[in-house]
């Protein structure tokens, strides 16, 4: 039966009242003074963790790109390399191939050169050889035919002074 | 879900509690008044503490004369007009200025009317304005929050949007829930900020209030404030006005037209659908009210049983009670300002729904 007490379940007109000033003022003092404050302040201090949150988020991500353009370029720059090396090569492949060739024909060039010029030569010097031994022959024998006509002894000698003369000469 | 399985556990648990002493101390009651007048009555005793007194009754001396605080009584009628003075005339039954307060009967604790022969008016009472117990104590308690969370808002001024710091640590997370996990999910994202303050002020108060109601002594500690049914009935209809303020056009559509209930049903509906609305407020301010007032029984049957039995070897049992009750009650006391704070900001956000719905 306690709690079908008169005074336990029946409000007082002295307390609703004493707790409705005390209750509203408690709320409308706190409101301006406390909770405006505090509430704006955790706010602003969340948004301040927010965006320094985001900030440092995208710095990272920058960071990464920056990495990945650098490799990027790295990457670039050894292709190059390799490329440019590569070229290099060629040329100096095809450099020596062509020079070896100009060298070859060249050669070649000299030589049937040579041949040629000995050929000439040879042709020159046996067409000499032949008029020297002509001449040679005609006065041999002019000489021959001269000693012949007078006496025997005496064209032997005469041949050998003649021969001798050649030797002198 | 799980806190409202606890709390229902805890109240059922303390329900359990309280009906048990009181059922054996019934039997006490009735044989106390055949036998001795003076024999200890727990049920006078506890209901003496836990109703509103206009004095602080601290203790009684052997000789029967007890220590209190006199608190003022304001009292205003028609034909004297305003009377302040203090409660000490009114002691013991004594007349004061033609008034007298009742301690028997059906008016018990009221002041009444006296004239000159000793009659008691009972149909005309004065208007009691009287800073009474409960009053003392739930001034104390606003006045230590409001100093509190005024601090607390200077502080906030000093660190800026720096790391919170010292008291800072304690409250914030508190403030954080009710905002968090209280206002946004029932509220609504864009709406709650309006009703942060409220739901904070309720919030704090309730707590303050129980927490303090927890301490048996001095004075301004101890009254069972959140346990009396004016100032939870006074919460409770802050948060019926707010809702009804912030009810939209949906709300009041669904309140006096419902959609798809057909157009003969609405003469049916539309009480119950009021009916609705005061039964939520007025939930809140029994839930209140039961819970607090049953932990204040509790804790005081406890201690009764060592007068009952009048002996010493029930002390520790008792004291081993009332340490557990009161751990219980220190839940309790947070559960119940969570709880007030929670299904009010659900009704505000019941009383917005989406306009498409």
């Amino acid at each position: 039966m306690i709690f079908l007490s008169n005074s336990l379940i029946s409000p007082g007109v002295g307390t609703i009242f004493w707790s409705t000033a005390i209750f509203l003022l408690f709320f409308f003092i706190l409101a301006k003074f406390a909770w405006k404050p505090i509430l704006n302040m955790i706010k602003q201090r969340e948004e301040t963790i927010k965006n320094s949150l985001d900030a440092a988020a995208q710095a990272r991500e920058e960071v990464v790109k920056l990495k990945g353009d650098n490799e990027e370029i790295l990457r670039k720059a050894k292709e190059e390399r390799e490329i440019m090396l590569k070229e290099a090569r060629d040329i100096r492949d095809k450099m020596m191939a062509e020079a070896r060739d100009k060298a070859s024909i060249e050669a070649e060039k000299l030589i049937s050169k040579a041949k040629n010029d000995i050929e000439l030569e040879k042709t020159k010097a046996l067409s000499e050889i032949k008029d020297q031994v002509a001449t040679l022959s005609v006065a041999i024998a002019s000489k021959l035919i001269g000693e012949q006509l007078s006496k025997g002894a005496e064209q032997q000698k005469l041949i050998d002074k003649y021969l001798k003369d050649i030797n002198v000469n | 879900m799980k806190k409202f399985i606890i709390s229902g556990l805890i109240f059922s648990f303390s329900l359990a509690f309280a009906v048990c002493p009181l059922a054996a101390q019934g039997g006490h009651e009735s044989t106390n008044h055949e036998t001795e007048s003076e024999k200890f009555n727990a049920s006078e005793f506890i209901i003496e503490h836990i109703t509103d007194s206009h004095e602080w009754h601290i203790l009684t001396k052997a000789n029967g004369e007890s220590v209190a605080i006199h608190l003022p009584i304001i009292l205003y009628s028609k034909e004297k007009g305003l009377d302040i003075f203090s409660s000490k005339q009114l002691a013991h039954g004594r007349i004061h200025d033609g008034y007298m307060l009742v301690e028997e009967g059906d008016l018990s604790g009221k002041i009444v009317f006296v004239n000159e022969s000793g009659e008691i008016n009972e149909e005309k009472l004065p208007l009691d304005l009287s800073i009474t117990k409960t009053v003392v104590g739930m001034l104390f308690a606003a006045i230590v929050g409001a100093i509190l969370f005024i601090s607390l808002a200077r502080s906030y001024k000093k660190t800026g949007v720096s790391a919170p710091k010292g008291i800072q640590g304690i409250l914030e997370p508190v403030v954080l829930f009710i905002r968090d996990d209280i206002a946004r999910p029932n509220i609504g994202e864009d709406k709650y900020e309006r009703y942060m303050p409220y739901l904070l002020s309720v919030f704090f108060f309730i707590l303050i209030n129980n927490l303090f109601g927890l301490i048996p002594a001095p004075p301004p500690f101890g009254a069972n404030v959140t346990g009396n049914i004016a100032l939870t009935g006074v919460l409770a209809l802050c948060t019926f006005v707010i809702t009804q303020f912030s009810g939209n056009k949906a709300y009041w559509r669904h309140t006096f037209a419902t959609p798809g209930v057909p157009f003969w049903l609405l003469p049916i509906m539309i009480p119950v659908e009021l009916i609705g609305l005061i039964t939520k407020p007025f939930a809140l301010m029994i839930r209140l009210f039961a819970n607090i007032t049953a932990g204040h029984i509790i804790v005081l049957s406890l201690i009764c049983l060592i007068f009952i039995m009048e002996s010493f070897a029930i002390v520790p049992v008792s004291v081993l009670f009332v340490i557990f009750m009161d751990c219980v009650e220190l839940l309790v006391a947070f559960l119940q300002a969570y709880i007030f704070t929670l299904l009010s900001s659900l009704f505000i956000g019941l009383a917005m729904p989406e306009e498409h719905h």
